[in-house]
């Protein structure tokens, strides 16, 4: 197997405020193989965006500050480089989209001058070779009439298009690695499969291997290989997808799972109208947190042990890593 | 593809080049604002080609005289041609306006700028500009005044210096409510170096309000340099300004009431000009202000 393209260990991103200190994200490993589609799930607050944000150091500090651990690039330490170094990173070598489509681009400036800025930046070309790039992109993106478009603002695209343009910046350079910080979320649902197609089109024509943020479980499945789970700043499951979604070995991910709502059920099931499951309770707020498994509060096997001590992780099945004291003895999940 | 007829592009659905009468019904301020103030730019400009003398030939056989063929305004206690001496002080004025605005706008904004980006700079920076705005600008200008000889160059430095703090204000205030947008952070996330961010991205979204903020530094600044001046702490007495014709005609004013009224009168209408521009220029650039179509 290949060397991994980014590997992240013991990641510990704590945010320093006047209440405590809020463990963001505490202790979080995965890694990346080169063209590979890691998943990242998670309920908001749990740690999924501050983990992207840590690997390309724009956590906002202060308050933030990442406190351990170590992001290899490429054989480089990421945490280590000097300014500079992670700005020709950024942007070049590892993008990423965001969340919120509608603001994330400049509205004084027009999106072809956006898109060959970033180009200009990384690739050093001149100002005519960088915009012919940014308008090559469009067309990639799918933007129909790629010369009028290059020249708008982005108050005359749609949400959908402005999404289309933020991935053409990202994938402009092409990038080793896109990370796509719920790129869908914002959109319409018909939108959204158009720009996840997009995305894994570009992900397939480029090579770039890409961690998918989400807390849609449905996003996961269609396009992600391996899938980690996080609770509260912590990875608390890795898994292959389809080991993931067949066999899930961590509480919370079958909470997760059980509580989305099935459309494939059969008739006479779906008469006896079973109650959706949910899971109980809140995401704990990440300050001052006592020992012991964040999740037991909410968890319905929670033994005196995982009040105690948060659980180490263990390889349950091959590939399949889990942190809970009792996924060996957990009943068979089944299924509503 | 729905993308092709998923957005009308809204600048196609708006009237592109609607022609210069639309423009003046929809702008009125601006166009009138304009108006007078280029009447009064050219005329100081074009001074010496608008049937003027010398503005500081004295002519003491002819002096405290009304307005006639010959001096239009009249004269002045030496006998100078009011009409020459008006015409010509507009241009101090201007440059004093003109200068004061462009001076302050320029250093309040780099200062704005890298304050509201930096928190490190402005803690120290802003209580040093807090510390600035507690001095009247006047009492300023007559300290720099008397320490210095009376010049132009002063009075532009003496007036600018209380207005910089404002802009810095300004800038400040909306660098800090941009600098949360999520393009800046994505602007961060594609290496786009510091530098880059303030001038690129910062800069142009914080213009709208800085130029209308300008104008009105511009029109403050002509009224403090006609208050130095009229208090003869201004602008060298040989230099004719609205401020020191008001000034030397004051022990006339029974006599010849003309004499402090026609300088009074092209002061009031080139602030009025300035504001008017200034007025027009935020309901066109802030959309929030602009009235309904």
């Amino acid at each position: 197997m290949t060397p991994p393209v980014l590997e992240v260990s013991d990641l510990r991103t704590h945010f320093f405020t006047r209440d405590g200190v809020v463990k963001a994200v505490d202790g979080v490993s995965l890694s990346l193989a080169r063209g590979e589609t890691l998943g990242v799930v998670g309920e908001s607050g749990c740690g999924k965006s501050i983990t992207a944000l840590s690997i390309l150091r724009l956590v906002p500090a202060p308050p933030g500050r990442i406190v351990a651990g170590s992001v290899r690039f490429d054989g480089a330490e990421l945490l280590e480089l000097e300014p500079a170094a992670m700005r020709a990173i950024r942007g070049n070598r590892i993008s990423m989209i965001f969340q919120e489509p509608m603001t994330s681009l400049n509205p004084v400036m027009t999106v072809g001058r956006q898109i060959a800025e970033t180009v200009a930046l990384h690739q050093h070309l001149p100002r005519r070779a960088a915009m012919d790039r940014a308008v090559e992109m469009l067309a990639l993106v799918r933007i129909p009439d790629t010369r009028r478009r290059a020249a708008e603002y982005p108050h005359q695209l749609s949400g959908g298009m402005r999404q289309r343009v933020m991935i053409a910046i990202a994938m402009a350079c092409t990038p080793t690695i896109l990370i796509a910080d719920e790129p869908t979320t914002a959109l319409d649902v018909t939108i959204q499969a158009q720009i996840l197609e997009l995305m894994l089109d570009m992900k397939e024509r480029t090579g770039a291997a890409v961690m998918l943020i989400t807390h849609d479980l449905g996003v996961i499945a269609e396009t992600a290989q391996r899938v980690v789970v996080m609770y509260a700043g912590r990875k608390v499951e890795e898994a292959s997808a389809k080991a993931l979604f067949a066999q899930p070995r961590h509480p919370y991910t079958r909470g997760l799972m059980t509580s989305i709502p099935r459309l494939n059920r059969d008739a006479d099931e779906s008469a006896r109208a079973t109650r959706l499951t949910e899971i109980p309770g809140m995401v704990p707020a990440l300050i001052n947190l006592a020992p012991g498994c964040t999740y037991a509060p909410r968890c319905a096997y929670a033994t005196e042990q995982c009040r105690l001590a948060f659980p180490p992780e263990v390889e349950a099945a091959p590939g399949h890593f889990v942190a809970c004291w009792n996924a060996a003895s957990l009943p068979e999940l089944v299924r509503a | 593809m729905t993308s092709a007829s998923e957005t009308i592009a809204i600048a196609d659905t708006l009237p592109a080049h609607a022609g210069i009468g639309d423009f003046i019904r929809r702008h009125p301020t601006v166009v009138i604002g304009c108006s007078l103030l280029l009447a009064i730019v050219i005329a100081s400009i074009a001074a010496p080609w608008l049937g003027t003398v010398d503005p500081i030939s004295i002519d003491p056989s002819h002096r405290l005289q009304s307005p006639s063929a010959e001096h239009w305004f009249g004269t002045d206690r030496f006998g100078r041609d009011l009409y020459s001496r008006v015409l010509y002080g507009g241009r101090i004025s201007l440059i004093v306006g003109l200068s004061v605005a462009a001076l302050a706008t320029i250093i309040g904004l780099a200062i704005g700028l890298i304050s509201g980006y930096l928190r490190a700079v402005d803690a120290v920076v802003m209580r040093v500009m807090d510390g600035m705005m507690a001095i009247p600008a006047i009492m300023l200008a007559i300290a720099l005044i008397a320490l210095s000889k009376a010049s132009v160059l002063i009075v532009i430095i003496a007036v600018a210096l209380p207005e910089i703090p404002r802009v810095v204000r300004l800038v400040r205030a909306i660098v800090l409510t941009i600098r949360e947008q999520p393009y800046i952070e994505a602007a961060t996330a594609t290496g786009t170096s510091l530098p880059r961010i303030l001038l690129r991205h910062l800069l142009p979204n914080a213009l709208p309000p800085l130029i209308v903020q300008s104008t009105y530094i511009c029109a403050s600044a002509v009224l403090i340099e006609a208050a130095l001046s009229f208090l003869g702490a201004g602008t060298p007495p040989e230099v004719p300004s609205w401020g020191n014709i008001m000034a030397e005609a004051r022990p006339y004013f029974q006599l010849k009431p003309m004499m402090v009224l026609l300088p009074g009168i092209f002061l009031a209408v080139t602030v009025l000009a300035i504001n008017l521009v200034g007025d027009g220029l935020r309901d066109m650039l802030d959309p929030r202000l602009a009235r309904k179509m």
